[in-house]
C-alpha cells in the first residue's frame, strides 16, 4: 500500500516537473490559436445577445426604480413598484395569464402530446400528416388569429364555429365577447396556431422508444392506455418535463392573441394579461417605468417557474 | 457567504446556479425588453452646413395616398423653389401619423424627425420624454404670418407655462355622422338628423331593421377608444370625467348611467347596433365604408378617412351636431394635431420648420388649404374642419371662401353640424388609463345582456381613482 505525504502524493510517486515559462507560455499561445475559430464563431452570438437582450433586461431593472419626468431621470425606489401593483387591472392581469396558462396546459400541452402518439401510429402518409399538422406554423401568428377572429369566432351564426355548433343543435357562444369564452377561445387558437412544433418534437422523441419495450408489454398484455402510461410517458418524460417548462414561460407572456383577437383587454378586462398590461403602460399610457418595474416582476415569477424546472430535472439527471 | 439552504440538507451546486440563472433570464427577457429598448440617440442626420440648412419632417402620405403623397410632394418642391436655403426631408411613418405606440417608441428611441407630428394630447408625454424644444421666441408673425388668426384655445393646447412647444395645424370636435344612403332607405330625413339621444335610439332602430347586418348606430369598445367615446357622450350630457381639481373621477352619476343604459338598451332591447363589438377605429370604420354603419360619433374628418382609407364614398355622409339628451348638447370632446421641434435644432432649423409650417398647414390657399388643387381629387373640400383660425379673422375669411367656392362635398350635408356649434371640452388628465379603465364598461353594456351598471360605474369609479391616486401615468 503506497503511504500518503503530508503533501497528498503516494510517497516515491513524483509529480509533473513544472513546465518552464517560456514552454507554458507557447503551449498558452497554441491553445489560444486552436480555438481562435471557435471564439471568432461565439463572438456574433455574445454581441447579439449582449446588445438585443442583456443590455435591454439590465436596463429594463434599472429603469424600474427610475422615473423620467421633463427629460429628467431621477431614482425613486419602489415608486414605480407600489404604482403597478395598484394599477387597477394588475390583479387581473395576472389572474387571466395564470387561467390562461393552467388552460394551455391541460389543452395545449396534452394535445399535440397525443395528436404525436397517433401519428406514430400510423404506417403510411406519416409524411404528408406531419406536413398538415405543422401548416399552420408556417402562418404567420397575426393571419392565423385574425382567421379565428374573423371566421371562426363570429358571434353570429355565420361563424364557422358557431355554424358546427348550429349543425349539431348544440349551443352557440358570443365567443370573444363572452367573459367566460374568451380565454378557451385564445386557447383553442394559440394551440392550433402552436402545436405543430410541439407534435414535431414529440415525434423525434417517440421515435427513440426501443420498439422491444411496447413488444414486452404487449406479451404482458397491457393495452394501448397501459402501453402509454407504462413506456411512452416513462420513455419521454425529459422531453416532456422540458416541454412543460417551455409551455409554461411561453404562455405566461401571452400578448399576441389578446392584442388580436380581443383588441386587447377584451370584454370587461376578461382578455387582459400581464404582457399586454406592460404594453398599455409603456405604449399608450407613457409610463415606461411602470412598465419596466411590471417586467421585472414577471421576469421574477418566471423565474420561480424556471428555478422549480431546474430542481426538477436536476432530481431526474 | 452562506450558501442558499435546499431540503435534505443539499447545497446548490456551481452548475444549478448557473442554470437558474440562465433559465431565469431568457424567461424574462421578453417582458422586460418590451419596457427597456429606449435608448435615446443624438443621430438626427440633419444639419445646416454651406448656407442651406436641412431639417426632417414626419407626416409624409405613405405610397397608397398617392393623390395625397403627390400634393405633398409637390408642396414640398414648391417651398423649396421659393426658400432655396431650406431643404426639407419626409419622412412616412404610416397612414395614421400618430399611432401611439409606434409615436411613443419613437419618442422614448429619440428618432422622432426634426419636425415631429403630435396630437394636441401629447404634449404631457413629449414635455416627459425631453425631446422637445421650446419655441416661444421664434413663433410669431414673421415666421408664421397667420399665427395672430391661428385659434387661441388651439395654440393653448401646445403650451405650457407661458411657453409654446408646438404648432396647431388642425382641430376637430365629435358630432353624429351619418350614411344619407341608409337615412334615406330607413324613409329619415337626410336634412334632418337626431339631435338628442331618444331620437338618435329610435332612427338606428328603423336603421337596423333594414336587415343585411346593418348596425343602426356603431360604438367603441376596445384598444382604449370605448373610453374616449364614453367621455365624449357625458360630456354630451353636461357631464365630466374628472373632478374639477382633477383628482376625484366624476362619472358615476346619473349622466354616466344613462350613456351606457342607452347603449345596453340599442343592444339588448333594440338590437340596433350590431352582433360584433369589442370594436376598434378601423373595425368601426370599416363596416362604415362597406356602408354598414347607420350612425357614429365622430369628427368631420371621420369621413375623409372612411374614404382615402376604407373605400367609403363622400357622397354616403352627413354629419349633425353631438346628440343631448333632452335638448341640445351641453359638450362636446374636442382635440387635434400639430407639430413638434426635436430638442437641440438650430435656430435657423426651427425657423426652417416654422416656415414650412406655414406654407404647408397655415396659409389659405396653400398645402392643406389648397383647395383648387384638392378639388378635383378624391380629397374632401368643404368639411366644417379643420376651422383652425379665429371667426373674423382676415385668415379665416379666405379660408371660408375658398372652401365654399371649391367644395366637393356637398356643404349642406354638414350645415346640420356647422350651425349647430356645441361647446368642446378637452381630454380628462391621464385620459389613455381612464379610457382603458371605462373600456370594460363599454364592452359590458354592449355584450353582456346582464350587465349591471351600477356596479360597472363603481368599479370603474374605484378604478379611476386608483389611477388618479397614483398618477396613473406617472405624471
Amino acid at each position: 500500500m503506497a503511504t500518503i505525504t503530508a503533501h497528498g502524493k503516494p510517497a516515491g510517486v513524483s509529480g509533473p516537473r513544472p513546465e518552464p515559462p517560456a514552454r507554458r507560455q507557447s503551449r498558452r499561445r497554441r491553445q489560444l490559436q486552436n480555438n481562435l475559430t471557435g471564439y471568432a464563431f461565439l463572438i456574433g452570438a455574445v454581441v447579439c445577445f449582449a446588445v438585443f437582450s442583456w443590455y435591454p433586461m439590465v436596463r429594463g431593472i434599472i429603469m424600474s426604480f427610475q422615473r423620467t419626468r421633463r427629460g429628467e431621470t431621477t431614482w425613486v425606489g419602489w415608486d414605480n413598484y407600489e404604482r403597478i401593483i395598484n394599477d387597477p387591472s394588475f390583479w387581473t392581469a395576472w389572474k387571466n395569464t395564470f387561467y390562461f396558462t393552467a388552460l394551455a396546459l391541460i389543452l395545449g400541452y396534452a394535445v399535440p402530446f397525443f395528436v404525436a402518439i397517433l401519428l406514430n401510429e400510423f404506417r403510411h402518409a406519416k409524411g404528408y400528416l406531419r406536413i398538415l399538422v405543422y401548416l399552420p406554423v408556417m402562418l404567420p401568428p397575426a393571419s392565423a388569429l385574425f382567421l379565428f377572429k374573423y371566421y371562426a369566432y363570429d358571434p353570429s351564426d355565420a361563424g364557422l364555429f358557431n355554424a358546427i355548433l348550429n349543425f349539431f343543435h348544440l349551443p352557440t357562444s358570443d365567443w370573444m365577447q363572452s367573459t367566460t369564452m374568451t380565454m378557451p377561445a385564445m386557447v383553442i387558437a394559440s394551440t392550433w396556431m402552436n402545436m405543430g412544433a410541439a407534435v414535431l418534437i414529440y415525434l423525434a422523441a417517440l421515435q427513440n422508444i426501443p420498439g422491444e419495450l411496447y413488444e414486452a408489454a404487449e406479451i404482458d398484455g397491457a393495452g394501448i392506455w397501459r402501453r402509454i402510461w407504462n413506456v411512452t410517458i416513462p420513455q419521454t418524460k425529459l422531453i416532456l418535463s422540458l416541454m412543460a417548462m417551455l409551455q409554461i414561460v411561453a404562455t405566461m407572456q401571452l400578448f399576441i392573441e389578446p392584442l388580436i383577437l380581443a383588441n386587447g383587454a377584451g370584454t370587461q378586462d376578461s382578455a387582459t394579461s400581464v404582457a399586454y398590461l406592460i404594453y398599455q403602460h409603456g405604449f399608450f399610457q407613457n409610463d415606461l417605468n411602470g412598465a419596466a418595474a411590471l417586467g421585472v416582476i414577471m421576469l421574477i415569477v418566471l423565474a420561480g417557474f424556471s428555478f422549480v424546472y431546474v430542481r426538477l430535472t436536476s432530481r431526474q439527471d | 457567504m452562506t450558501q442558499p439552504e435546499f431540503p435534505k440538507g443539499r447545497t446548490m451546486s456551481a452548475p444549478l446556479y448557473r442554470k437558474v440563472v440562465a433559465v431565469a433570464a431568457a424567461a424574462g427577457l421578453a417582458g422586460l425588453s418590451l419596457a427597456a429598448c429606449s435608448t435615446k440617440s443624438d443621430d438626427d442626420g440633419s444639419s445646416s452646413s454651406g448656407g442651406k440648412v436641412t431639417i426632417t419632417v414626419d407626416c409624409q402620405p405613405v405610397a397608397s395616398q398617392k393623390e395625397l403623397l403627390a400634393n405633398w410632394n409637390a408642396d414640398v418642391e414648391t417651398f423649396q423653389k421659393e426658400n432655396p436655403n431650406i431643404e426639407i426631408k419626409s419622412v412616412s411613418v404610416g397612414t395614421q401619423c400618430n399611432n401611439p405606440p409606434d409615436f411613443t417608441a419613437r419618442l422614448q428611441g429619440g428618432t422622432t424627425t426634426d419636425v415631429f407630428y403630435g396630437y394636441m394630447t401629447d404634449l404631457q408625454q413629449v414635455l416627459d420624454s425631453g425631446q422637445v424644444m421650446d419655441i416661444t421666441e421664434y413663433v410669431n408673425s414673421t415666421t408664421i404670418p397667420t399665427w395672430e388668426s391661428v385659434d387661441a384655445g388651439a395654440k393653448a393646447t401646445f403650451t405650457e407655462d407661458g411657453k409654446v412647444y408646438g404648432v396647431p395645424t388642425k382641430n376637430y370636435s365629435m358630432g353624429l355622422v351619418y350614411n344619407k344612403n341608409l337615412f334615406q332607405q330607413a324613409g329619415l330625413d337626410v336634412k334632418n338628423p337626431p339631435k338628442t339621444w331618444p331620437e338618435v335610439r329610435e332612427a338606428a332602430k328603423k336603421i337596423a331593421a333594414l336587415g343585411n347586418g346593418i348596425a343602426g348606430y356603431s360604438e367603441y369598445s376596445a384598444g382604449n377608444t370605448g373610453g374616449w367615446h364614453f367621455t365624449a357622450e357625458i360630456y354630451s350630457l353636461g357631464g365630466q370625467m374628472v373632478t374639477a381639481d382633477g383628482k376625484k373621477a366624476d362619472f358615476n352619476n346619473p349622466m354616466g348611467k344613462q350613456v351606457l343604459q342607452t347603449l345596453k338598451d340599442m343592444r339588448f332591447t333594440d338590437n340596433s347596433v350590431g352582433e360584433k363589438q369589442l370594436l376598434q377605429w378601423p373595425d368601426l370604420l370599416t363596416n362604415a365604408g362597406a356602408g354598414k354603419v347607420g350612425m357614429f360619433v365622430g369628427a368631420p374628418d371621420a369621413t375623409t378617412a372612411i374614404v382615402t382609407q376604407f373605400q367609403g364614398k363622400y357622397q354616403d355622409w352627413a354629419m349633425g351636431p353631438m346628440p343631448g339628451q333632452d335638448g341640445a348638447a351641453k359638450a362636446t370632446l374636442g382635440g387635434g394635431e400639430g407639430y413638434f421641434f426635436k430638442k437641440g435644432l438650430s435656430k435657423e432649423q426651427v425657423e426652417a420648420g416654422l416656415k414650412w409650417i406655414a406654407y404647408q398647414k397655415l396659409t389659405p390657399g396653400k398645402g392643406q388649404f389648397d383647395y383648387v388643387r384638392a378639388k378635383p381629387q378624391n380629397n374632401p373640400v368643404g368639411l366644417p374642419q379643420p376651422q383652425l383660425f379665429t371667426i373674423g379673422s382676415a385668415a379665416y375669411g379666405q379660408e371660408l371662401e375658398q372652401r365654399k367656392a371649391n367644395a366637393n362635398v356637398t356643404v349642406d350635408d354638414f350645415a346640420p353640424f356647422e350651425n349647430n356649434p356645441v361647446p368642446v371640452k378637452v381630454e380628462p388628465p391621464n385620459a389613455q388609463a381612464i379610457y382603458a379603465v371605462l373600456d370594460a364598461a363599454m364592452s359590458a353594456v354592449l355584450t353582456d345582456s346582464k350587465a349591471n351598471i351600477d356596479q360597472l360605474l363603481k368599479t370603474a369609479e374605484d378604478k379611476a381613482n386608483q389611477v388618479l391616486a397614483t398618477g396613473g401615468t406617472g405624471s
